[in-house]
């Protein structure tokens, strides 16, 4: 009995052990992205303000604001999600639905889980050559957002077809049992059903797609910009217009790299309020991410 | 072996064939179907009573590398089920399937039912809500759901499921009812209502019941198939198969000492 407990004592002593080892680990990463929070609030907390967000980016470090910045990051991801969201679950439904189980297929099921991991200054340089010089876009909005939309579409697709494979077979039996064709089983079916996780999937993309520098450089976006793309409404008719989709632009994380090159420190400190909003923004996006799987998880139970 | 009966024939399997790729799964089966009475398919599992049985509303179509060879005629029209040139929606239009789990939609329990109209076009909401409480009706369960059509039909017990998912193939009136083990996910309690069931409907509908359950077969059934290796051994009144069949398979199976 004796040589029982204590072989169970030295058992446990591993468990134990690894128990704080385990804990350790995970406390670096918390650890560090408090500090990080803690260092950008601390540095760029003073300098939240309205006028930060209103103002546009100046010579002058204390009249500097994030104006262009944060409208053109906002733009610039509106047209990436008009332009990812409708392709990334089209072609999504399409493999996981329609496209038969052949050699094709799988070569294009290979080639989107490489792209996913293309690095992003790789898609840069495809837009710069596809979307500026072929189809004369320029350095625009519309050439940034659609540079994005490339970034982001694998994600999509994956989250899209991964959404659809969680929906058992039964499911889709009972449908075509009832005399559905395929696109009524899609439209009432797998898309509602799936819904959550690709809605999950894009938010995710569009919350990487925002921090994204290095492609929004290649294809040119400017470092300062003093000034906001036209209105897409206006008084006249046709009141609508689609004229800032070919404005210059910048985006939140161009900005901060502005910033950040200046030598000054009061530029530095702008900077770091700027991350902060990126961050807040960011958050935000996972959060709600996160929420739409939870509330989609409880309505859906296979 | 007999595969001729003095009944009014709904449908009748002539020479059918089925092969999954290069695998002969059913080998040339005859049968004739009753108008409104059940046939029951036995058989011990992989003898090929479920891909029979899904033969008749052209499942087999969903998946690839699936072929069918000879007949499946449905009466009165005398059209061939199976023919390459009849499209299997038109088919799955008129013969409703329930399948072995309950699988109903994640909607709600009306939605549930209406759906069947719904993919025929009909959107009317009075029309809709007459179906739906005449079907709810047919299945046993209106007065168990009546209060609650709005709600989430997974909140249903497994057997009121089931009933949900008989309902939703009732709703669209198919002159045939295929039920692929309906019961083999349920307790006894929710099996003798799902017999019950099928018993009643018989009045208004034609039949057939794949079944590993021969006490099942025995009480719910009119005729009995019995299927050994995709094969049809024997086929005659339920009543016969079970007291005097003629053939030993069958009997060596129905005395349990195979399956």
């Amino acid at each position: 009995m004796e040589d029982i407990k204590k072989r169970i004592r030295y058992n446990k002593r591993w468990n134990y052990l690894f128990m704080i080892i385990g804990l350790l680990s995970t406390m670096v990463g918390l650890i560090l992205l408090c500090a990080l929070m803690i260092d950008l609030a601390m540095d760029g907390g003073p300098r939240l303000s309205y006028k930060f967000l209103t103002s546009f980016p100046s010579r002058f470090p204390d009249e500097a604001g994030i104006l262009s910045a944060w409208v053109g990051s906002f733009l610039v991801l509106l047209v990436t999600a008009l332009a990812a969201i409708p392709l990334g679950i089209a072609a999504g439904i399409y493999l996981e639905e329609y496209g038969r189980k052949n050699w094709l297929t799988n070569i294009i099921e290979i080639n989107i889980a490489n792209l996913a991991g293309v690095p992003s200054i790789v898609y840069g340089l495809l837009a710069l050559g596809l979307f500026v010089y072929f189809l004369k876009f320029g350095e625009s909005i519309l050439t940034g957002g659609l540079t994005l939309a490339l970034l982001i579409l694998p994600m999509v697709i994956m989250a899209t077809r991964e959404a659809i494979r969680a929906i058992p077979n039964s499911i889709r039996e009972a449908s075509y049992a009832l005399g559905a064709t395929k696109w009524q089983t899609v439209q009432w079916h797998i898309i509602p059903y799936s819904t959550g996780g690709i809605l999950t999937g894009i938010i995710i993309g569009l919350s990487r797609a925002i921090g994204e520098t290095a492609p929004i450089i290649t294809v040119g976006a400017l470092t300062f910009i003093a000034f906001l793309p036209t209105s897409p409404l206006s008084a006249e008719f046709p009141f609508i217009s689609f004229k800032w989709l070919m404005d210059p632009f910048t985006v939140m994380p161009i900005q901060m790299f502005n910033w950040v090159s200046r030598p000054q420190k009061e530029f530095q400190l702008n900077a770091a309020a700027a991350g902060i909003i990126l961050m807040v923004m960011t958050l935000l996006m996972n959060g709600l991410a996160i929420y739409i799987r939870y509330r989609f998880r409880k309505k859906i139970k296979w | 072996m007999s595969t001729t009966i003095s009944e009014n024939l709904k449908s009748e399997v002539k020479n059918l064939n089925f092969y999954y790729g290069d695998v002969h799964v059913l080998k040339n089966n005859n049968l004739p179907i009753a108008r409104r009475k059940v046939t029951a398919l036995i058989g011990p599992s992989g003898c090929g009573k479920t891909t029979f049985l899904r033969c008749f509303n052209r499942m087999h179509d969903l998946y690839p590398h699936n072929r069918y060879e000879g007949e499946i005629i449905l009466y009165p029209d005398g059209i061939n089920i199976i023919s390459p040139k009849i499209d299997p929606i038109e088919i799955r239009m008129q013969i409703s399937m329930v399948f072995q789990k309950p699988n109903p939609f994640p909607k709600s329990i009306y939605e549930n039912v209406a759906y069947g109209l719904r993919v025929r076009g009909i959107n009317k909401r009075h029309i809709l809500d007459e179906k739906v409480e005449k079907s709810l009706r047919g299945a046993a369960l209106w007065d168990e759901v009546k209060d609650r059509l709005h709600k989430p039909a997974f909140d249903l017990s497994g057997g009121q499921q089931q009933r949900l998912c008989i309902a939703r193939a009732l709703a669209t009136d198919p002159r045939i009812l295929l039920f692929d083990e309906p019961t083999s996910a349920l307790d006894p309690t929710a099996t003798s209502k799902i017999e019950e069931l099928i018993i009643e409907l018989k009045k208004e509908v034609t039949i057939i019941i794949v079944t590993h359950n021969m006490q099942q077969a025995a009480r719910v059934s009119d005729y009995t198939a019995f299927m050994y290796i995709g094969e049809l051994i024997e086929f005659g009144k339920t009543d016969m198969i079970f007291t005097a069949p003629a053939q030993k398979l069958t009997e060596e199976y129905i005395t349990g000492r195979f399956g």
